[in-house]
């Protein structure tokens, strides 16, 4: 790339270029974290460092995006993570528009694909996509021609919320490398947990799951990651507590024999947070059940929760995945905002 | 049916049923005459050939029994737009396939004398690939009540089976089998578990988990074949189980064979082919029931193939459209399609020495002929005239939108592949001719 040279101005991330002899970044889509080399994640951490600074300057807003158009689709329901793209996409200047699918009203997934190819005659820039089919996102950037961002794959990847609790742990903490990290819950359902212990794998964290034996999906291990059924073992030591929502269909009886009965178990309070790391952290990607997988107090605890960090740091780790793929996508167009010296 | 007499010279003769294993020679060949063999053998042309005869040079190449597909989904009646009996006979003429078994799950279900009779009458109308059928085991495939057995089997039923869904019920299933033992027809399961399979889409472990897709444990095939191992114990009646996936099924299968029980089964080809890392990028396309599985599993059912365990190989074919198979894998249907090049790929088996030509075309011939009942699959004086001219060595690959399925649902697509059928005559007539060359019998 040549737009670093062109200007005498340090470039304010390692997105794509000087990135010291390795290849740029190249991916077409953020589909999943499974496959994605180390230095590409961290590239896009780095990128979303910046947005963090410039998303804490009030009215600081870019115009990357200007005239360009996001549109959600999410085939799923969601507060936090529609919105949280929804502000991203507004703060890099872009057009977003919402289409909430409900998976009510989509027989099938010809309407998946008939969907796709109706947007697409659109030629909106961006699809962000969540879905409740593993794979489906997938295969709906198969039938486009701009980027798209997994939102979340039924039980398979959502690789932004990986990437904003990497953002989080490597904010706090100053790395991820040697870091004991625990999953804990439903590990079975999760496409957090999946893509988390992608993540936090590849970036050399040692990576826990603690569920019941339910919740446990076959052949984890193999992923990268020690399973726990006992909590206490599982916490014993670790630097980061992470919490997965565990769904009410699943507590009566099918997976878990009740919400009492779980929450003795697997629901995290101090009692059971002793055995960890005393300054450990405890992360939460919401929305929470208070009193089913934690412990009320404990979710409020400043000292110990970093939920609310999560939340905020999402908007850029998001904004940071559309820059990027607008580089890959648009090389010029991004040289050129950037030769102008424009905020990004 | 011809009342010429077809000759075919200048062939190696396989004939499994009867151990004939004869290279070509001037007078070796076959005549048939009035849609039936007249001669086989080394020494059959030994008279001469008749002066209207319609001569096929086989090219040194193989002549063998045509094939027995005991396996088939067919669009009729009901789905026609997925395959109709024309296309399936096409696609089965082309794969050397001469006689095959459908399954009754159309709709409406093959569960009374009328359904049967349909089959029987839109085969009769294309005069290509026979057509047999099997009969539900349960009314509705319900998986409650057992369906006329005996007038089925009167009407021409050749088995009775739920096809892709278990005889679940322990005690349905012991009654379907004493049953049936009456009229000495066989039960054929679909061995899986429900409710261990229920809403799984691919084998269950480590490549599913990271899918995020449902698995279904390995284990609930051989825990369903190992109940009705049991019952069969308790009936004495015959029990197929069909398209085994794993390896033990497989071990089941064999102690039971061991233990003298009358039991068989069959497999398919992508049992033996593909594994689960084939549906690694959600390709629905290789989406099947039961799943494909592992590596070990795959060496597994060779094995079985080789040492006699499995009896038949089969297509499993089942036709389904585009619209059925472009979705998000979970909401993908199951099934391949598969009669045409059943041959081929099973050819490999061969070519990887893990078994004798004749012994890997018994698989496809007499041997499920014969857990049929059906006359055919071998070559000898007074047996129907169907037979193909197999090239065992011929290179080539798999182009799915080539094939003659209406349904291009190939989980081979572009796959290289060696061996392939020539020529295909059933009762006397020549309905496919790759070189397109002789046209002399219709």
């Amino acid at each position: 790339m040549n737009r670093a040279t062109a200007n005498a101005k340090p470039a304010p991330t390692s997105s794509l270029s000087g990135r010291d002899g390795l290849p740029p970044f190249a991916h077409k889509h953020i589909l999943g974290i499974g496959g994605v080399q180390p230095y590409d994640l961290e590239a896009i951490l780095d990128c979303a460092d910046h947005y963090v600074v410039q998303n804490r300057q009030s009215g600081a807003a870019s115009t990357l995006l200007a005239g360009r158009t996001i549109m959600n689709l999410f085939f799923e329901n969601s507060t936090r993570t529609r919105t949280s793209f929804e502000l991203a996409g507004q703060r890099l200047g872009a057009n977003v528009i919402n289409m909430s699918v409900g998976t009510s009203s989509v027989k099938k997934g010809e309407t998946l694909i008939d969907t796709a190819l109706t947007l697409n005659a659109m030629h909106p820039d961006f699809l962000i996509v969540r879905h409740p089919e593993s794979g489906a996102v997938a295969l709906l950037s198969q039938k486009v021609n701009c980027p798209v961002i997994n939102a979340g794959d039924g039980a398979h990847e959502h690789p932004t919320q990986a990437l904003l609790d990497a953002l989080t742990i490597r904010r706090r903490v100053g790395r991820l490398a040697g870091l004991k990290v625990a999953i804990c819950g439903d590990i079975n359902h999760s496409r957090v947990a999946r893509s988390n212990i992608h993540l936090l794998s590849a970036m050399g964290a040692e990576v826990r799951v603690i569920a019941p034996p339910t919740l446990l999906p076959s052949g984890i291990e193999r992923m990268g990651c020690t399973a726990f059924t006992d909590m206490t073992e599982g916490l014993r030591d670790v630097d980061i507590v992470m919490m997965l929502r565990l769904q009410t269909e699943r507590m009566q009886g099918r997976f878990v024999p009740s919400i009492r009965e779980y929450y003795h178990f697997y629901g995290l309070t101090y009692e059971k947070l002793k055995v960890a790391k005393p300054e450990a952290l405890v992360m939460h990607p919401g929305p929470m059940n208070r009193g089913v997988e934690i412990g009320s107090e404990l979710a409020d605890d400043i000292n110990r929760s970093v939920i609310l960090d999560q939340v905020e740091l999402g908007v850029a780790v998001r904004m940071a995945c559309l820059d990027m793929l607008y580089q890959v996508w648009h090389p010029e167009d991004a040289a050129k905002h950037q030769d102008q010296g424009e905020n990004r | 049916m011809s009342a010429k007499t077809t000759v075919v010279r200048n062939v190696r003769i396989i004939d499994p049923a009867s151990g004939l294993d004869v290279p070509p020679s001037p007078q070796g060949g076959l005549i048939a005459q009035r849609g039936m063999i007249r001669e086989v053998g080394p020494t059959a042309l030994t008279q001469g050939t008749p002066d209207d005869a319609v001569v096929i040079d086989g090219e040194g190449q193989i002549l063998a029994p045509g094939l027995v597909d005991m396996r088939v989904t067919v669009g009729e009646p009901g789905m026609a737009h997925k395959e109709t009996l024309v296309t399936a006979s096409r696609a089965a003429a082309a794969g050397g396939v001469t006689s095959m078994a459908c399954l009754p799950t159309t709709d409406p279900v093959i569960a009374d004398a009328a359904g049967l009779e349909f089959i029987a009458r839109r085969a009769r109308e294309q005069r290509g690939t026979k057509f047999y059928a099997y009969a539900a085991a349960t009314r509705d495939l319900a998986g409650q009540d057992l369906t006329e057995y005996g007038l089925l089997a009167l009407a021409g039923a050749v088995g009775f089976t739920d096809g892709g869904k278990a005889i679940a019920g322990t005690a349905v299933m012991r009654r379907a089998l004493s049953y049936a033992h009456q009229f000495n027809k066989l039960i054929i399961q679909h061995p899986e578990e429900p409710s261990l399979a229920k809403d799984g889409h691919m084998n269950g472990g480590e490549t599913a988990t990271r899918l995020g897709l449902k698995g279904i444990p390995r284990l609930a095939e051989v825990m369903m074949i190992e109940r009705d191992l049991r019952l069969v114990e308790m009936t004495g009646a015959r029990y197929h189980a069909a398209h085994l996936s794993t390896m033990e099924a497989v071990e089941a299968i064999r102690q039971a064979k061991a233990r003298g029980l009358p039991v068989s089964c069959d497999t398919a080809p992508h049992y033996f082919s593909l594994t689960e890392m084939d549906v690694v990028d959600y390709r629905t396309f290789a989406k099947v029931s039961p799943p494909l599985r592992t590596d070990e599993d795959l060496g597994a059912i060779i094995a079985g193939i080789a040492d006699g365990t499995i009896d038949a190989i089969a297509s499993d074919h089942m036709p389904e459209d585009v619209d059925s198979k472009r979705l998000p894998f979970a909401q993908a249907a199951t099934g391949v399609i598969g009669v045409e090049t059943m041959i081929s790929i099973a050819l490999n088996l061969y070519h990887q020495e893990h078994l004798g030509l004749s012994d890997l075309l018994a698989t496809m011939t007499v041997k499920p002929a014969q857990l049929l009942g059906l006359q055919a699959g071998q070559l000898k004086p007074g047996a129907a005239a169907d037979f193909i001219i197999l090239d065992p060595d011929h290179a080539w690959r798999i182009d799915a939108q080539a094939l003659h399925s209406k349904s291009k649902n190939s989980a081979f697509d572009i796959r290289p592949v060696l061996g392939r059928v020539e020529k295909t005559v059933i009762d006397g007539r020549l309905v496919y001719d790759r070189a397109g060359a002789l046209k002399a019998v219709a």
